[in-house]
């Protein structure tokens, strides 16, 4: 049977957060001034232009990254280092290629020393994301598809409580994509987690989240905000959802008519 | 080829024509030159074992038209036999120049060479001092080559891993790497007990620097989102080694591998020259000394070949622990 366990989610705070790179003798700005409040339990989709700082903020909220100015925060806690109950999905895959998926799967178990206990959780991950026939094969021997349903199965394993999408569906094909994104919402509902999705396919953002923050070209800054409360499942060919998204586009620069 | 007509008669091939494996017949021909060579023409100086060689090339060339039949009848096409075809053809051929530009022209004149009677000739009356020579090596090579990989391994993965190591490191290796195994003598010789010591260090060093520079960038090249993955899963830096650099550098350390056991086999003359009283690299620099060359390339063949058995042996290892890579290579 499917694990139906929930988890308890985590809520995150970014408070006037800035950052940057150093390219070379300068320094590049990636984030200006970024506060935002996210709910447990809550999807929010992050939009904006490629490039533009939204995977940086990702990396902040796992702690791969301390910004430079202002505060990150998960239920209150700051967030200084990266941690299993908050879990990075990259847009490749990145499975090891030398374990197997279920290999895979079980590197965060292994890693904390709990996979003794934690076997049968291996099994349920691998069958929530429909790759049980699939468990010793080589990362070199699946589709993307699969190869990125095996990331999100290394991660839900962990019962993440902020589970962070940067682009994870950005490289496959289309068909793929609507199977995942489906996909995706069935497993954040199933498992209540806190979910953040980086993405700049606006048709994307409005059929997963419940809010859709819109940010400007880098440094990215928060130009607008759009709550989107139809409920799951919801069709792209919604009225309401096809107007949202014009007007998304415009903001983001590109014409109606595209 | 009486005995294909007599399978013929009995029906075997009725569909299909009998076909004897082509390059089988040519090998036997290539052999049974050389023996007919051999043993027909007049040597021009006297060479040890020249009936001997005769009967066994003609031996090979038997065994090589029995094969000619065998292998149609057995259906053995494709395999590991019929693949190696051409060379056994070449390596015939190779034996028919080698004799007659020695043993019958004299082009090639003692005592800088030798025909290939003469090697047969020195296994048959020297083959147990070889044998001990053989021992002997194995004995300096094993210890040099696996403490050097395994120090070489070790240092490669601080190397690789830790800047500060790195820093001091890395300056080091650059500097003893080039340095010929030779220089190292009168150093080897002052720092240890006794000059066995002194010759596992030479191979030591000789397969564990290699190790350690391909181990060291091979760690330094893995792709940081591995590291990232494992750090938000809540690995250690502990894991991170055992479980991503190491795996990940794998390929590279096995090049290092490769080029260690190449240089172990090169550097082992020089090692036996320090007071070695037995050893295969020493019974080259002994016959050498001697001019008797046909000792030395008798000498030769024989870590030619165990040299290629260990590079054999070292990629089933490496095929065995890198299956992951197949599909990405």
């Amino acid at each position: 049977m499917l694990d139906h366990a929930t988890v308890q989610p985590l809520g995150l705070t970014f408070d006037r957060v800035s950052h940057g790179y150093d390219i070379g003798k300068s320094v590049l700005p990636v984030l200006e001034d970024v506060s935002l409040d996210i709910q447990p339990g809550e999807f929010v989709a992050l939009l904006g232009p490629s490039g533009c700082g939204k995977s940086t903020l990702l990396r902040l909220a796992a702690g791969l990254e301390v910004p430079r100015r202002g505060r990150v925060q998960g239920d209150g806690r700051p967030v200084t280092a990266p941690g299993p109950d908050r879990i990075l999905v990259f847009q490749d895959a990145t499975l090891f290629p030398w374990r197997t998926v279920r290999g895979n799967v079980e590197a965060g178990p292994g890693a904390r020393g709990e996979l003794a206990a934690k076997r049968a959780r291996v099994d349920e991950a691998l069958q929530l994301v429909g790759l049980e026939a699939f468990g010793d094969a080589f990362p070199h021997q699946l589709s993307g598809g699969m190869a990125q349903r095996a990331a999100i199965a290394r991660a839900l394993v962990n019962d993440p409580r902020l589970l962070l999408l940067d682009e994870p569906l950005g490289k496959l094909d289309s068909l793929t994509r609507l199977n995942l994104q489906k996909d995706l919402v069935r497993l954040w509902q199933v498992r209540g987690f806190t979910a953040i999705l980086v993405t700049h396919d606006v048709e994307e953002a409005l059929l997963l989240a419940d809010r859709v923050v819109l940010f400007s070209p880098r440094p990215a800054r928060i130009v607008q905000e759009v709550r989107v409360d139809s409920p799951h499942p919801r069709r792209r060919d919604d009225p309401a959802l096809i107007a949202t998204r014009s007007a998304l586009l415009a903001k983001l620069g590109v014409l109606e008519d595209v | 080829m009486t005995e294909a007509i007599d399978f013929r008669q009995a029906g075997f091939s009725a569909e299909r024509p009998f076909r004897p494996w082509r390059e089988g017949i040519f090998a036997a021909l290539a052999w049974g030159a050389t023996a007919a060579v051999t043993w027909g023409l007049p040597d021009v100086i006297q060479w040890g074992a020249t009936g001997l060689f005769a009967s066994l090339a003609g031996l090979v060339a038997l065994v090589f038209l029995t094969l000619a039949i065998l292998v149609p009848l057995r259906g053995w096409q494709g395999g590991v036999l019929t693949h190696y075809g051409p060379w056994f053809i070449a390596l015939g051929l190779w034996l028919l120049v080698w004799e007659i530009t020695t043993a019958k022209l004299g082009w090639l004149p003692k005592p800088f060479f030798s025909p290939p009677q003469g090697l047969l000739h020195v296994y048959m009356t020297d083959w147990d001092r070889l044998l001990i020579c053989v021992a002997y090596t194995a004995r300096l090579w094993g210890l040099g080559f696996f403490l050097g990989i395994t120090l070489g391994f070790a240092g490669g993965v601080g190397l690789g891993w830790s800047k500060r190591f790195a820093y001091w490191g890395m300056p080091l290796l650059k500097l003893i790497g080039p340095v010929p195994a030779s220089a190292w003598i009168p150093c080897a010789f002052f720092i240890f007990p006794s000059t066995f010591h002194a010759s596992v260090f030479l191979v030591a060093l000789a397969s564990g620097i290699p190790v350690a520079i391909l181990t060291a960038s091979g760690i330094s090249q893995v792709n940081r989102s591995y590291y990232d993955v494992a750090r938000t899963l809540g690995a250690s830096s502990r894991w991170q080694i055992r479980n991503v650099a190491i795996p990940a550098a794998l390929p590279n350390v096995f090049v290092g591998l490769f080029m260690g056991l190449y240089y172990s086999f090169a550097v082992l003359v020089v090692a036996e020259m320090l007071g070695a009283k037995f050893g295969l690299g020493w019974y080259l620099q002994f016959n050498t000394a001697y001019s008797a060359y046909a000792n030395v390339y008798a000498a030769l063949v024989i870590m030619a070949l165990i040299c290629a058995g260990l590079v054999r042996a070292l990629f089933s290892v490496r095929d065995r622990v890198l299956g992951w890579q197949k599909g990405i290579l």
